[in-house]
């Protein structure tokens, strides 16, 4: 470990911390375009939470400390998983932290206690909310894990650092093994991230809505931690995607000469994510709520696939 | 006076069955009687903690012959690294117990006696060390049905409602049925055992036999089912739900706990110790067995609403994860992978001791509410939060512990299983290589489902508004409950962030029995980081995960809160119509809905809505009325036919019973020439 990654590291949760809301701006910017809509502009997110932040916060009279606690606690799990995924370079001080599964269980505790914080008011849309999202995540999660599993038995690891590694000592052959996990893992990250066509990030009270039923009683600053998380897991969960499956350009040894064509490959990647999200948001509908673990079901499918095809074609 | 692990351990035995003796003495004063004996079992309880812990890090074997028992049949004992460990996780939450049980049990004055309570919980306890240091088969049954016994009287405690007679005498019906399986599966072992009659029914004489693998297979089969029955294993679970809640909620924590470890110790001693060498199918049926329990005793606890019924049913899911690492185990050590097969055997020690503590505290927690508010109904609570906030913390520390969360100690567990299931396919076997990931996906369904089902028992209980009719005046459970509770929360922590003290302290067991251990590699890198086979395979470190979140969450907290204020209290927003109440918030039939709709062809629901229309128009009902009933697949389909069939057959047994002395003496006839005939 030299000095150079501990900076690395530093710089990447800044990253993250700094270019979630900008990486949202595209995604929504890139949807107002393919609708046909003029845009607010790349930089509207930061516009959004600085308003936020400087509102006063109003908390029903038996919000208990969950309620308080829970915003904080989102954004500590979201900046230590920003430390964990490799992102820039490989060489992280944090990386050794967590393998997949743990990271995949620090989004798993952000959730649970999002959950709680939606029946903590006993407002009906709350519970709700936390009911069917704690649905979505049960169904979500093994198919997730069928994915994670299926590329590191490829890789003989689960820590992503190493499975980065891996990828780039090896040739870039086109397995179907991965092939089938990836499809898997874009269809979670929609239902993770509650895009369309499980959730709509848009919507605000309606009767479908999900993400945004749990967190209606929140405002101020606590509403402004849970939209920036929400805009931090979307771009981490890109980034792990791209961790996992195509880590070409990412810096291998932890030197900061190799910063910034790392950084020229992270924004070029993300770009393309955001395409590729926006092109299935907007060619597609919001499913009714009992449709969704059949999506899921074909996540599944598609994992389960891939690691049949694994043992039995590699 | 020596003071070696295996002196400590049973004078701890006699302390506890010498405080059962001596506490009738004390009916008079009630207080006393509840001090002076959970305070000597607290007492006993930590030496038997001290003991087994000696016994592991030490890795000594002592044993000893005891001279009671039938004549030329003495007790043997014998205190080795596993009997240490189990001693371990009974005495450590019988520890936890007792001290809570000096509140919980208080809370009986005035409505009944509590002596019974007191003495058969001794006798429990007991029971459970004494089954854990048996070294021969009649010590083991004895002290096997010692256990059963009292844990039927503890269970028949509040006999005055006609369910926990109900539930005593299926509890009773099931371990005995068990208890048999298991006998015979000693008769099994014992007749091949060298040497003569008299010393045969040692585990020592087992372990030297040479056994045919017929016979080999039939004794584990014989002993796993009667395991299996004592664990609750799907589909001999019907007992558990209906038993374990209605007992007193301390002894239901022991029961849930310690009680089922027993069996999973039965399991590891006759297969791994006694046995020893055996076919990989064997672990394959473990392994199912397991899986099915996770996956259908998670699905269960989702429909209920009685927090303990609820709890109970956890307890098959958290049985079914240990016997799935287990499995692991075993597959892998019949095909001779001895560091894969210490990491599975590792991974369900280590979720053994972690259930018990967690689930330990949850029902300490469930008993606290039940306590402080007289109901066990999910659907009469809510709001406690406020009023109970000690222990509505350390609920949510074993909710999260439970839910397999970061940086609690189930999370430990499920993840060193999961590696396990990750190094399967060094396995020879094609078939197995292909199946046993699948195995790896219901582990992370029934962690995902065991979320949202603590999410929804945390939240309808302490959170939100109270449900009820009527408002019980609630309080906060006195400083010893709280003490044992906080006591049980603290160590689900500590479980979680140190997890590699913990391996290398538990490694000696793989080591002699699967001839491996996984501590050189899994703390290879100092106790911070836990790397299970290898630093490139996987690692993680709980304490960096813990202290990460902290100290972002303290600086965010830090950071915003620079300007003071600025939160202002108000009434719950209600989209202006001001007619909010409490009835309008989601409860746990609701919260379960989506999942019971997707996995309601597992069970028996029937579901139906009745209208009680309005004077006016149909479109405004008067009262509507949702009746919904879940029922188990498997009693219909198992138990059913068995109960009825032996009804049957008892009813034609009844004929010859008529109540004519002319025909009995017939029937004395009868067998008189019929021996008279075959015995001559």
């Amino acid at each position: 470990m030299s000095m150079d990654s501990f900076i690395i590291e530093a710089l990447q949760v800044l990253l993250v911390i700094g270019l979630a809301p900008a990486f949202a701006g595209w995604v929504r910017t890139l949807k107002c375009w393919f609708q046909g809509r003029s845009t607010p502009g790349l930089f509207q997110p930061y516009r959004d939470l600085f308003k936020l932040f400087s509102k006063e916060v109003v908390l029903a009279y038996n919000a208990s400390w969950i309620f308080r606690f829970t915003p904080y606690l989102l954004f500590g799990t979201a900046v230590l998983a920003g430390g964990i995924i490799p992102i820039l370079s490989i060489d992280l001080p944090l990386a050794a932290t967590a393998d997949v599964i743990v990271l995949i269980s620090l989004f798993a505790i952000a959730r649970f206690f999002l959950a709680l914080s939606g029946m903590d008011i006993g407002t009906a849309f709350g519970g709700m909310g936390s009911s069917r999202e704690m649905m979505i995540a049960s169904l979500a999660e093994p198919a997730m894990l069928m994915a994670i599993f299926t590329v590191s038995l490829v890789n003989k690891s689960t820590s992503l650092a190493e499975i980065v590694q891996v990828i780039y000592s090896g040739q870039l052959i086109l397995r179907p093994s991965i092939t089938f996990a990836l499809i898997a893992f874009i269809l979670i990250i929609l239902a993770e991230t509650g895009r369309i066509p499980v959730d709509n990030p848009a919507t605000h009270l309606e009767l479908t809505m999900i993400h945004e039923a749990m967190i209606l009683e929140y405002s101020g600053r606590h509403l402004a931690l849970i939209e920036w998380t929400s805009m931090m897991k979307l771009y981490l969960f890109v980034c792990l995607c791209i961790a996992a499956f195509a880590p070409w350009g990412i810096a291998v040894k932890g030197s900061l000469a190799a910063l910034p064509a790392a950084f020229g490959f992270m924004v070029a990647k993300l770009g393309v994510a955001g395409l590729i999200i926006v092109l299935i948001e907007t060619g597609l509908a919001k499913m009714r709520l009992f449709r969704v673990p059949e999506y899921l079901g074909v996540a599944f499918l598609l994992a389960t696939l891939g690691m049949l095809s694994f043992f039995i074609l590699d | 006076m020596n003071y070696d692990p295996i002196t400590i351990a049973l004078s701890s035995v006699v302390l506890l069955l010498g405080t059962a003796l001596i506490a009738p003495l004390f009916r008079r004063s009630r207080n006393t009687l509840i001090n002076i004996s959970f305070i000597l079992a607290s007492i006993a309880s930590f030496c038997v903690v001290a003991a087994g812990y000696y016994a592991v890090e030490t890795a000594v074997v002592s044993t000893a012959t005891l001279p009671i028992g039938l004549p030329g049949l003495p007790f043997h004992i014998r205190l080795d690294a596993l009997a240490g460990f189990f001693l371990v996780v009974v005495g450590l939450l019988s520890f936890f117990v007792s001290i809570y049980s000096i509140g919980y049990v208080k809370g009986y004055a005035g409505h009944r006696s509590v002596t019974s309570l007191v003495v058969f919980y001794c006798l429990f306890i007991a029971g459970m060390l004494m089954v854990v240091l048996a070294d021969d088969a009649f010590c083991f049954l004895v002290a096997w049905e010692l256990m059963a016994a009292a844990s039927y009287f503890l269970v028949m405690f509040e006999n005055e409602r006609a369910e926990n007679r109900k539930a005593a005498l299926l509890y009773l019906v099931v371990a005995h049925v068990g208890a048999i399986a298991i006998l015979f599966a000693f008769g099994i072992l014992a007749g091949f055992s060298s040497g003569d009659v008299f010393s045969g029914y040692t585990f020592d004489a087992m372990r030297k036999a040479e056994i045919p693998v017929y016979w080999a297979t039939a004794a584990f089969f014989l002993s796993f089912l009667g395991f299996c029955a004592k664990a609750g294993v799907i589909p001999l679970h019907v007992w558990l739900p209906e038993a374990h809640p209605a007992a007193p909620s301390n002894v239901s924590a022991l029961m849930s706990g310690v009680m089922l470890k027993t069996a999973i110790y039965g399991i590891i001693r006759v297969t791994f110790d006694i046995i020893h060498v055996f076919p990989w199918w064997w672990g394959s049926i473990v392994l199912t067995l397991g899986l099915i329990s996770m996956v259908m005793g998670v699905l269960y606890a989702l429909m209920q609403h009685d927090l303990k019924k609820l709890l109970a049913y956890h307890s098959v899911e958290n049985i079914g994860i240990i016997l799935v690492g287990i499995g692991l185990s075993m597959i892998f050590i019949s095909f001779k992978l001895p560091l894969l097969a210490a990491l599975g055997l590792i991974a369900g020690l280590y979720h053994t001791i972690n259930h018990a503590v967690f689930k330990g505290l949850l029902f300490m927690g469930a008993g606290a509410v039940l306590h402080a508010t007289g109901e066990r109904n999910m659907e009469e609570m809510g709001g406690l939060i406020h009023k109970m906030p000690w222990t509505a913390a350390m609920f949510l520390v074993a909710c999260l512990s439970i839910s397999a969360l970061p940086p609690f100690n189930g999370f430990v567990s499920e993840w060193l299983t999961f590696q396990a299931f990750l190094l399967s396919p060094a396995l020879p076997n094609r078939i197995l290589i292909l199946l046993i990931p699948l195995g790896a996906a219901l582990l992370a369904l029934s962690g995902a489902l065991a979320a949202a089902c603590f999410v929804k028992a945390f939240g309808v209980t302490f959170l939100g508004h109270w449900r009820g009719h009527h408002r019980p005046h609630v309080h906060e459970v006195d400083w010893t409950m709280r003490a044992g509770m906080v006591m049980a929360g603290v160590t689900c922590l500590l479980l979680g962030i140190l997890p590699t003290i913990f391996i290398d302290w538990v490694d000696v067991i793989a080591e002699q029995f699967v001839g491996s251990t996984i501590s050189l590699s899994a703390s290879q890198y100092g106790w911070m980081w836990l790397t299970p086979v290898s630093y490139e395979r996987a690692s993680y470190s709980g304490i960096i995960v813990f202290i990460g979140i902290l100290v972002v969450v303290a600086a965010a907290y830090a950071l915003l809160h620079v300007k003071p204020g600025m939160i202002r209290r108000s009434h719950i927003w209600d989209c202006g119509f001001q007619k909010i109440n409490s009835r309008m918030q989601y409860n746990a039939t609701s919260f379960a809905q989506p999942i019971r709709r997707i996995f309601g062809f597992l069970f028996r629901i029937r579901e139906s809505v009745e209208q009680a229309p309005h004077a006016g128009h149909k479109a405004f009902p008067k009262k509507i009325t949702y009746y919904l009933s879940v029922k188990d697949r498997i009693w219909k389909w198992l138990y059913k036919p068995i109960v009825d069939s032996s009804f049957w057959l008892s009813r034609q047994a009844g004929r010859l019973q008529q109540g004519r002395i002319q025909t009995y003496l017939l029937y004395s006839f009868i067998t008189i020439l019929a021996l008279l005939v075959f015995l001559r």
